[in-house]
């Protein structure tokens, strides 16, 4: 048998799937604090593009993945929802620091108490801030979920979080 | 000028405005009376030997909580250590608020020329349920429109002869003004999504 007759086998979901967790183009949505953490992140020393994701886009149409990063104010959700609204599909979101997983220690008139509320989340990154570190864990754990997404666009349901879950 | 010899200036120019002063930590205050806010003010502005060319901040206090609450053992408790700060001798004490109205408005001023900062303190009160109205700074100050804006936002205190007085901080639509005390702590009202 020739060797120009090799060939490799795949299904198409996880092809898919492997292409898209290496291409993550993100969109940072960054309002306080955990904007530095971020930059750390994204920066050459812990070098986000390892991971594909080097690639930050300031459009959210032409984005994949919705970092939004630092307190989410009441005033800004419906700007932040609209964000989501524009991005194209499929499209993740994860949630970066407490103040957006569930409002920090922020308990008051201004702060959305998570943003869960308002959006769907896929990967929360808890932390006041997330350690670099906790950042490419969560990052690692978006791109398990992005191969683990059929092509019919079906997916893994949403963690919920504790405080739901036992009301 | 030094914090005694500003308290005294002001107090030989303008014997009826000024009700109380105090020294605290090197810091010189006025309380004055609501009527004469603007009159003091420019003077403060124009009078060469004070020329107060910055107003550095505006703010308000709400005291109608004023010592009800247990402060001392939640800052005890909270790990806030007390026992420093309490050791710093004092000669002039914290004199506690201004008078028995419920707000006060509070304006800090310094001067780049002379480099002299002067806190002026106006004490505001409630006449059958509404909250007495403040002369406006914006004309001899312009950076006090967003400042008085925060104030009206924040503590529903009007300014009087302000050119566009709105919220600056919370949005159309929200009710009430989330710094005075009787503003619920978890109360919420957000524009999209549930009352969480």
């Amino acid at each position: 048998m020739p060797l120009d007759t090799s060939f490799l086998t795949s299904r198409l979901d996880a092809a898919i799937g492997w292409a898209r967790k290496y291409s993550i183009f993100q969109y940072p949505f960054v309002t306080a604090c955990c904007g530095m953490e971020y930059m750390a992140t994204a920066c050459s020393h812990y070098d986000v593009d390892r991971f594909g994701a080097g690639f930050p886009r300031f459009s959210p149409r032409q984005a994949d993945v919705l970092f939004v990063v630092g307190t989410i104010s009441h005033k800004m959700a419906p700007v932040l929802k609209r964000i989501h609204e524009q991005m194209a599909d499929p499209k993740w979101v994860v949630a970066f620091g407490v103040c957006t997983c569930t409002g920090g220690f922020y308990d008051n008139y201004a702060t959305v108490m998570g943003i869960d509320t308002i959006l769907p989340v896929d990967v929360y990154i808890p932390g006041c801030p997330p350690r670099p570190e906790m950042v490419l864990d969560g990052l690692m754990k978006l791109q398990d979920k992005i191969q683990a997404q059929r092509t019919t666009g079906e997916r893994a349901a949403p963690e919920a979080r504790p405080d739901i879950l036992a009301r | 000028m030094n914090d005694a010899s500003l308290i005294e200036s002001v107090e030989a120019r303008f014997p009826e405005a000024v009700s109380t002063a105090h020294r605290f930590r090197g810091d010189a205050t006025l309380v004055l009376r609501r009527e004469s806010l603007l009159d003091v003010a420019r003077f403060l502005e124009q009078d060469p030997a004070f020329s107060m060319d910055l107003l550095v901040d505006i703010t308000a206090v709400d005291y109608s909580a004023f010592g009800k609450g247990p402060a001392r053992a939640f800052f005890r408790s909270s790990g806030v250590a007390l026992g420093p700060a309490a050791q710093i001798p004092d000669e002039d004490p914290w004199p506690g608020p201004p008078d028995a109205r419920r707000f006060a408005v509070v304006y800090h001023f310094y001067s780049m020329v002379h480099r002299h900062r002067l806190r002026l303190v106006v004490p505001v009160g409630e006449v059958e349920g509404a909250t007495e109205e403040v002369d406006s700074l914006v004309e001899l100050w312009p950076g006090a429109n967003w400042l008085e804006r925060e104030v009206w936002d924040m503590f529903g205190i009007r300014f009087r002869g302000h050119p566009d007085l709105r919220r600056i901080l919370m949005y159309d639509g929200f009710e009430g003004h989330p710094l005075r005390k009787d503003y619920p702590v978890n109360k919420r009202q957000p524009l999209i999504g549930p009352v969480n």
